[in-house]
This record gives structure tokens, C-alpha cells and sequence, in this order.
């Protein structure tokens, strides 16, 4: 396997991990907020000088030049690829412009450490291919959110149902999948068991409470944290796409369009700013997932630009909300606003985000979409169409909630609520991110549909230099699909 | 490549590359908080207006002269997945039709541009209108000139956009934003079908090109080179598309509810360029009509259903701008019959006109009781208003009837709520209460209370603005 020219995957994941240690020790909170920017700017520098190296090394996976962290792991579970190559620098892009937008006065209630640790999680999730690691991680990832839960005194029955059943699905189901024989309908059910472990944390209906509960009750950041980077997609990728049949995807792919429609719908009725967001998410998210389960190189092409897409334009169209919610506490979409005189610039970006996030004309995820709505009408050429409705059930959802909250009457409050220096720099960092991708896409698209097709090879060959040994010589599953190491 | 080849490719860059020009700057002078003043706007929006104007007239000009009907400006393909036969593939057409139909973008917009110079002069959001302008000017100018469909709906899409903010320019007020929302909604729907419609297209024909539909890609003589069922179905969603744009029926509620905003933008989107645009696109696919006799019998009778509804409704409508929208609702339903029915330059010169001569009414409509006043100045005397008796030798309940079909704007704003938007939102409101209902029995918590909470430090409790600052 090829090496890159530095450990960036390890350090990526481990600065923050020892940021959170730093900010513990030190447990200066005048200085906090400044000190986890800083860690966050390294880490996402990390990222990015990752994927430079990565493309610059010219192969489809590649590990660290060193790799200090092999007493803990197994020696290649940390793994760069073509699918996570951009996925790396945009968790971090993610963490960076959360951390960035929170205001000092919120900075006690959410938790810095959480969030820094959450990170390097997120970044160790993306980095894994399919092991019990990946396993281990993604279990892991689910446990910063439930302390905020307990430590805001809130509810953790609904988290905890769901999150436990997603850890035991992911266990029974990998377990069974390292003692099933592969190449036989054995591996199926091993294969729904992980599906569901991936589409509960995806939040696919019915199993989507946590998320809007989660919304409710924990601090809008950590919501966001926990849920844009679309761990539950990278969990379906790493771990169904390599071994399930393509029907079987192709049949999930249904309920996720259902959802995407559902969630589209909901978005449209919801009065609380933060439900109609998670509904928001949801229906992109679902989207993505179709385009994943559709296993066409269109489809899966279109889904993986939209991943990006979705993470970023929704992160911004969160972190507008967020400091909104800063500015004027908790708000309610049955009633106007009026909020544009007072943040013209916050306004100009909510509608940015927004409009980016549906895969409006000029936005990053424009031709994203296109090519989804290609793929899955493709294989459905009449339930395919759905994409469409869902996505102008989302637009109209955008355009509603920029309405409410920034029109409809005069605010005539003497108190600035103008955006910050920093929430002002997160802002056009992601405008121009959006709108670069949006008028140059093909760079990013040939990349994509580089990975898918990789993705879509692996799923048909096995290399037999690829085979791990444990599982090749009982004659398991099939290893190079599910990219797990030797 | 020859010179005459070169010549229109430079005219052809030019003319599409001025209003994103004009885009790009009045967009990232407001992102980067650097406003320009009124003259300077004013001065770079007509700048641009004029360097897509004249090379307009430079190419038709050389068009006529030497005989050429057809000039492609291909910029190649902006994405392409040579293997999986994906592409968006970046052409212009300057032809018969979309010549004239962009001169006409032009000049109005220029007009109006002009014209909002006074109007809005130091109002607060002078910069946003222009920035919604711009966005309107350049999806017009890339509707009007799309060689593809991909093309057409980058434009179509700017267009509904910007159409919808500008109706909620006045966006301190609710009325505003609640019609420009409305709007926006049947855009969106609408747009689907079109979108659907492009994806469909590429099915049949492996790429978006609207030559691809046509034998011969030159309007508008070309075939259809589709079946009869192919041409009925990519119509159909084609005619949706068109009908939410255009306002036909049953999407003609949004039409007076667009007039709350500046009379400028109601002079240019309503009056004339976003109205027709429905028109265009049927007029730039209308071999694809002939192909299906279904599909032309719908187009027909949609056309005259508006435009009979149309006629009614403008007849009892209260205030001039409404009765205006109306009146050009009756317009473009014949303008749709008109092509139902084959007639292409006429309708394309009835486009033409009535978009000029609305544009005009619009603009005079503020001052229209100044005007009259000033009329029967000069004359002497009071000006006489003889009734309208075109339903006189109807019965009475029937002229009743027709009293409230126009009144109530056709009923097609009630139907539209009570039948679609009423179970919909009632249907989703339930799924929801459910939701909550399940939530709640599953933490086993009291109704959040979102005052307060046990750490005193609530997302719901009004920060500090000023550390915020």
C-alpha cells in the first residue's frame, strides 16, 4: 500500500484529542474558546495537507509514513482513501466553523472538550476502514452527545434506545459477518443487521426520533457536530456497500426516498426552528443514502458530491440559526421576525445555505443533484422522480423559514446583532466554498466519480494480495470489497 | 474556425458574460459589505444592459446580412462524465427566436432599470433590488439564449428566485412576504415538472440539446424526432412547468399577489418578461407539440381557459395593478393558443408587443389618476366611462356568477388551498403531533418548559448582545 509523506491521519486525530487534554488541564475558560480555535485551525490544516499528500501520491488508498498509534490498533485500520479524502478535511471544516461561531457567552454550556473529543472521533471514524475499530469507534462516537444530555439533566431514554440498538445491531451484525461464509446468502443477514445499524444512525423513518430529540434537548452545536458529518452514511459505505447484493440496496433505497419525501414534508410544518432543521437534514441526508444504495457509478457520483454538499451548506445554514438562537434566544417559525435589517449579512448566508443546500444553480450541490435525480431515475424510472419532490418540499421549507425569520415586520431593537469578526469569517470561508464548488465543478465531480468508481470496482473484485488472513483462510467474506486490513 | 466564427463567438461571450459580470460584482460587494453607492449601481447595471444589447443587434445584424439563421456559441461542457454519458454540456443559441425575445429582455430591463433609478432613490433596500435584478437579468438572458435544457433551468430558476424575493421586497410588512412565499411554492412545483422533464428528455434522447428534439435544429422548422407518446409525456411535464411560470390556469392566483411588490418589478417580471417565459419555453419546443395531438389539444385548451378566465377576472378587480396582471394573464392564454395552434411568429411578435405595451401600462399605473386628471384637464370635462355590457344577454344568475368567478379570482386560490395545500399541511401537522406525542411517552417528560432550566443558562434566555458584538 502506498505511504503518504507525513503521519497526517494520526496527528489529525490526535491534536484534538490532546486539546481536549490541554483545555482539561489548563481549565482556563477566559482563554478556552481561543485555545480549542486554534486546535481546530491545526487540525483542519492537518486535514487539508492530508488530502494534498494523498493527491499527490496518485493511488486509491495509502496509510502514514509513521504509525505511532500501532500498540493501539492494528497496524493499517487508519487508512486514507478516495472516499475519505474529502471527507477528513470536511469533518474537521465542520468542527472548525462551529467552534468558530459560538459565542463567548455560550462557550460553559457547551462543552468545548466534548466537542474536540467528538472531533477526534469523527476523524478516527473516517480515517477506519471496516474492523472491529471502525466498530469500537463508531459505538464511541455516540457517547459525547449522551454526557451533554446528562449533564444538562435532560432525558437520555430516547439517545440511549436508539443508540444502544445501533451499537448491538453494529456488533451482532459484524460479528456474524466475520463468521459467515461469503459468496453465500449467509452474509444477508449480517448484511440487513449492519444496514440497520447504518440507517438508524442515518435516522431513516421510523427511527428518527433521537435525531429530533436530540435537536430538542441538547445544545444546538452538538447537535449539528453529531450530525452532519453523516457518520451513519460512512457506516453503510464501509460496511453494507462492499457485501450486500445489489438488489437488496437498491430495495433500502426506496425507504430512504420515502424518508427523504417525509422529512422534506415535516420540514414545511414545523414551528420550532430547530425541528425544521433536523427535518432539513434529514431529507438530504436521506437523499444521499439513496444515491449510495442506488450502487450505479451515477448515482453513488451524485451522492458523494452531495455529501459534501449537504455537510457544508447545512453546517452554514445551522451555524446562522445557532447564532440566532445566541442573539434572540429560542425562536418559533409560526411568527415573523423581521431580523434583516438588524444581520443582513447572517440573512444573505441563512438563503445562501439554504438555497445550496437543496442544490440550487451556481451552489456546489447543483450538479450533485443532477446526477442523483439521473441515478435513481435510472433504476426507478417512475419512483425516481421523488428526489425532485423532496427536494422542492426543502426549497420551499428554505424559503419559508428565511421569510419568517428575517421579514415580515420591523425590528426596530438599537442593540447591534451584527455578525462577529469570527462568525463573519466562517461565513465566506463557506460561501466561497459553496460557490467555488458551485461554478467550477468539475474537479470535484471527476474526483467523485473516480471514487465510485473504485467503490463499484471493489464491490465486484478481490484481489487476493488484499485478503486479511484471519478472514481468507476460513474462506469469509469477501475482504478487498470490505476494504478491511490486513 | 473561421473569422465570421470568431466574430460571433467574441459577441456571443459577451453577451452572456455581462450580466453574470453584473451578478458577480453586485453580489460580492453586499458579501463583502461594500456597498455601492446609487449612481454607481445604476451606472454598472446599464453598462451591462448595453454590452449585452449591442452585440445582440451586432449578431442579428450580421445574421441577416449574410443569410445565416443559426448561431451556436458552444463553451463546451462545464461537467462531463465522458464514460457514464454525462454531461452538462454549455451552449447558446442566437436564432429567430431567442434574438428577439433577448433584445426585448434587454431593452425592457434597461427601461426599467432606469426608471427604478428615481423610483427607489434612497430607499433602504436599493442595493437588494438591484441585486435581485441582477439575478432576474441574467436568468433571463441564459433562458433566453439556452441551447439545452440543463441551460434553461440554470435561467428558469434565477428567474423564480429573484421573482419571489422581489415580490417580498417590502419585507417589513407580512402581506409581501406571504405572496412572495406563495409564489415561490408554485415555482418550485412547477419547476419539478421541468426538471423531471429534462431528466426525461435525456432518456429519449441522450442529452439535453433541445436540437436533439428537433430533425432539423433550426426554429422554427425543425420536427420532433420523438415518438408521439415520448412528445405527449415530456410535453405534459414541459406544459407544468410552463403553466406555473406563465400563471395559466389553475396556477393564475399568484399573479395579482406578485403586484405587492415595486412597481418596477412588477412592470418587468409580471407585466412582461416572467410571464412569457412559460410562452418561450412551448414556443422554442413547439415541434415537439405537433408531435402529439393530445399534447396540442391540452396547450389549446389551457391557453383559452386563462385567457377566458383572465378576461373575466381583470373586469371586476378593484385597483389598477391587479386588473393589469389580469390583462396580461388574457395575453399570454392567447399567446398559448396561438402556438397551440402552429402560428409561431405570430405569437412571438404578440409576445413582443404585448410585453412592451404592459410594461409601459405598469410603469404609468402610479400615476394613473394624475394622468386622467390631467387629461380631462385639457379636454374640459369629465371623461366618460361607458360600461362594459360584453355579458349583458347572459341571465342574470349567470352574469352573477361570472361576477364572483372574478371576484374570487376564478376560485382557483380556494381550490388550491382547500383541495391540495389544506390535507397536505393536515396530513404532515398530524405526523407530527404523533411524533411529539411518541417522544414524550418514550422520556416520560413533562412539556418542556423553555423558560428557564435547572443550569440557568438556557438556549432560550437572551444573551448578552453586547459581548455578542
Amino acid at each position: 500500500m502506498s505511504e503518504l509523506h507525513f503521519p497526517w491521519i494520526e496527528c489529525s486525530i490526535l491534536v484534538p484529542l490532546l486539546g481536549a487534554v490541554w483545555l482539561q488541564l489548563r481549565s482556563n475558560n477566559e482563554r478556552e474558546l481561543r485555545d480549542t480555535v486554534v486546535i481546530c485551525v491545526a487540525t483542519l490544516l492537518l486535514t487539508i495537507g492530508e488530502l494534498v499528500d494523498f493527491t499527490m501520491v496518485g493511488t486509491f488508498e495509502a496509510h502514514d509514513h509513521w504509525q505511532f498509534l500501532s500498540w493501539i490498533f492494528p497496524p493499517d485500520v487508519f487508512v486514507i482513501d478516495e472516499l475519505s479524502a474529502f471527507q477528513l478535511p470536511l469533518a474537521a471544516l465542520i468542527f472548525m466553523v462551529i467552534v468558530l461561531s459560538t459565542l463567548r457567552t455560550k462557550a460553559p454550556r457547551f462543552s468545548l472538550e466534548l466537542a474536540l473529543i467528538s472531533e477526534s472521533l469523527v476523524l478516527a471514524t473516517f480515517s477506519c476502514r471496516a474492523s472491529w475499530a471502525l466498530i469500537a469507534l463508531l459505538i464511541a462516537s455516540t457517547i459525547p452527545p449522551f454526557l451533554e444530555l446528562r449533564r444538562r439533566q435532560r432525558c437520555t431514554r430516547i439517545y440511549c434506545l436508539h443508540m444502544g440498538l445501533f451499537a448491538a445491531l453494529l456488533v451482532v451484525g459484524y460479528g456474524w459477518l466475520m463468521l459467515s461464509d461469503s459468496g453465500t446468502t449467509a452474509i444477508l443477514i449480517p448484511g440487513a443487521l449492519l444496514t440497520a445499524a447504518g440507517l438508524l444512525r442515518s435516522g431513516i423513518f421510523p427511527l428518527h426520533l433521537w435525531m429530533t430529540d436530540l435537536f430538542e434537548k441538547a445544545t444546538f452545536g452538538t447537535a449539528i457536530l453529531h450530525t452532519t458529518p453523516l457518520v451513519g452514511a460512512y457506516a453503510v459505505m464501509r460496511l453494507v456497500l462492499p457485501i450486500a447484493p445489489s438488489w437488496a440496496l437498491q430495495s433500502i433505497a426506496v425507504l430512504s426516498l420515502f424518508t427523504a419525501v417525509y422529512a422534506g414534508a415535516m420540514a414545511l410544518v414545523q414551528s420550532d426552528a430547530r425541528r425544521m432543521f433536523c427535518f432539513l437534514l434529514l431529507s438530504q441526508s436521506s437523499l444521499i443514502l439513496v444515491g449510495l444504495e442506488l450502487v450505479t457509478p451515477t448515482g453513488l457520483t451524485g451522492a458523494l458530491s452531495l455529501w459534501l454538499s449537504v455537510a457544508m451548506s447545512l453546517t452554514g445554514f445551522g451555524i446562522t440559526l445557532r447564532c440566532i438562537e445566541a442573539r434572540i434566544s429560542r425562536f418559533s417559525l409560526d411568527e415573523f421576525h423581521g431580523l434583516y435589517s438588524q444581520m443582513p449579512m447572517l440573512a444573505g448566508f441563512f438563503l445562501l445555505t439554504g438555497l445550496a443546500s437543496i442544490g440550487f444553480p451556481a451552489t456546489i450541490g447543483f450538479v450533485g443533484m443532477e446526477l442523483l435525480i439521473e441515478g435513481a431515475v435510472e433504476v426507478y424510472p417512475l419512483v425516481g422522480t421523488m428526489v425532485v419532490i423532496a427536494t422542492a418540499f426543502c426549497g420551499i421549507a428554505v424559503l419559508l423559514a428565511y421569510f419568517r425569520v428575517f421579514t415580515g415586520h420591523e425590528n426596530r431593537t438599537l442593540v447591534s446583532m451584527r455578525a462577529r469578526p469570527a462568525e463573519r469569517f466562517a461565513i465566506l470561508l463557506l460561501t466561497l466554498l459553496l460557490l467555488g464548488g458551485g461554478l467550477y465543478p468539475q474537479p470535484g465531480i471527476a474526483s467523485r466519480y473516480h471514487a465510485a468508481k473504485e467503490l463499484t470496482r471493489l464491490r465486484h473484485d478481490t484481489p487476493p494480495g488484499d485478503v486479511p488472513a484471519h478472514a481468507a483462510s476460513r474462506g469469509h467474506i469477501s475482504p478487498a470489497a470490505a476494504n478491511i486490513p490486513e | 474556425m473561421n473569422t465570421l466564427d470568431i466574430f460571433f463567438h467574441v459577441l456571443g461571450t459577451a453577451v452572456v458574460a455581462s450580466p453574470v459580470l453584473l451578478l458577480a460584482v453586485m453580489g460580492l460587494t453586499l458579501l463583502f459589505n461594500r456597498p455601492l453607492s446609487e449612481t454607481t449601481t445604476v451606472r454598472i447595471t446599464q453598462t451591462s444592459v448595453l454590452l449585452s444589447l449591442i452585440p445582440a443587434i451586432a449578431i442579428l445584424i450580421t445574421m441577416l446580412a449574410t443569410g445565416i439563421r443559426n448561431v451556436p456559441i458552444e463553451f463546451g461542457n462545464w461537467v462531463t462524465i465522458p464514460e457514464q454519458a454525462f454531461h452538462f454540456h454549455l451552449k447558446f443559441t442566437f436564432d429567430r427566436l431567442s434574438i428577439p425575445f433577448l433584445m426585448l429582455s434587454c431593452v425592457l430591463c434597461g427601461v426599467v432599470g432606469e426608471f427604478t433609478r428615481r423610483y427607489l432613490h434612497r430607499e433602504q433596500g436599493f442595493a437588494r433590488f438591484f441585486l435581485f435584478y441582477a439575478i432576474f437579468y441574467c436568468g433571463m438572458v441564459l433562458s433566453s439564449l439556452a441551447g439545452t435544457i440543463e441551460t434553461l433551468f440554470v435561467g428558469w430558476e434565477m428567474v423564480g428566485l429573484s421573482s419571489a424575493l422581489l415580490i417580498a421586497y417590502f419585507h417589513e410588512r407580512e402581506n409581501p412576504v406571504r405572496n412572495g412565499q406563495r409564489v415561490w411554492t408554485i415555482y418550485r412545483l412547477s419547476d419539478a415538472a421541468l426538471l423531471i422533464a429534462a431528466i426525461t428528455m435525456h432518456h429519449m434522447v441522450g442529452e439535453g440539446d433541445f436540437g436533439g428534439l428537433m430533425n432539423s435544429g433550426i426554429w422554427p422548422e425543425g420536427t420532433a424526432a420523438v415518438t408521439s407518446s415520448q412528445a405527449l409525456l415530456v410535453g405534459t411535464l414541459l406544459l407544468i412547468g410552463a403553466a406555473g411560470k406563465s400563471a395559466l390556469f389553475p396556477f393564475s392566483g399568484w399573479l395579482p399577489r406578485a403586484m405587492e411588490g415595486p412597481t418596477p418589478s412588477s412592470a418587468i417580471f409580471y407585466g412582461a418578461l416572467s410571464v412569457h417565459l412559460g410562452a418561450y419555453l412551448l414556443l422554442r419546443l413547439s415541434p415537439l407539440l405537433e408531435a402529439s395531438l393530445a399534447l396540442q389539444m391540452m396547450v389549446l385548451s389551457l391557453g383559452a381557459i386563462s385567457a377566458i378566465g383572465g378576461a373575466l377576472m381583470s373586469r371586476v378587480q378593484t385597483d389598477v395593478k391587479t386588473s393589469l396582471a389580469y390583462a396580461s394573464l388574457t395575453q399570454v392564454g392567447i399567446i398559448v393558443v396561438e402556438i397551440g395552434l402552429g402560428l409561431r411568429y405570430l405569437a412571438l411578435i404578440h409576445i413582443m408587443g404585448h410585453a412592451t405595451l404592459r410594461t409601459m401600462q405598469l410603469l404609468r399605473a402610479p400615476t394613473l389618476l394624475r394622468d386622467y386628471n390631467d387629461l380631462e384637464n385639457k379636454i374640459g370635462s369629465r371623461l366618460q366611462q361607458q360600461p362594459w355590457s360584453g355579458v349583458g344577454w347572459l341571465p342574470k344568475p349567470i352574469q352573477r356568477w361570472c361576477y364572483r368567478f372574478g371576484f374570487d379570482r376564478g376560485f382557483m386560490d380556494i381550490a388550491l388551498d382547500r383541495w391540495i395545500a389544506g390535507p397536505f399541511v393536515g396530513c404532515f401537522l398530524a405526523c407530527n403531533r404523533m411524533e411529539e406525542r411518541i417522544t414524550r411517552f418514550l422520556s416520560r417528560e413533562p412539556e418542556p418548559n423553555v423558560d428557564s432550566d435547572e443550569s440557568g443558562f438556557d438556549d432560550s434566555m437572551p444573551q448578552d448582545i453586547t459581548t455578542a458584538a
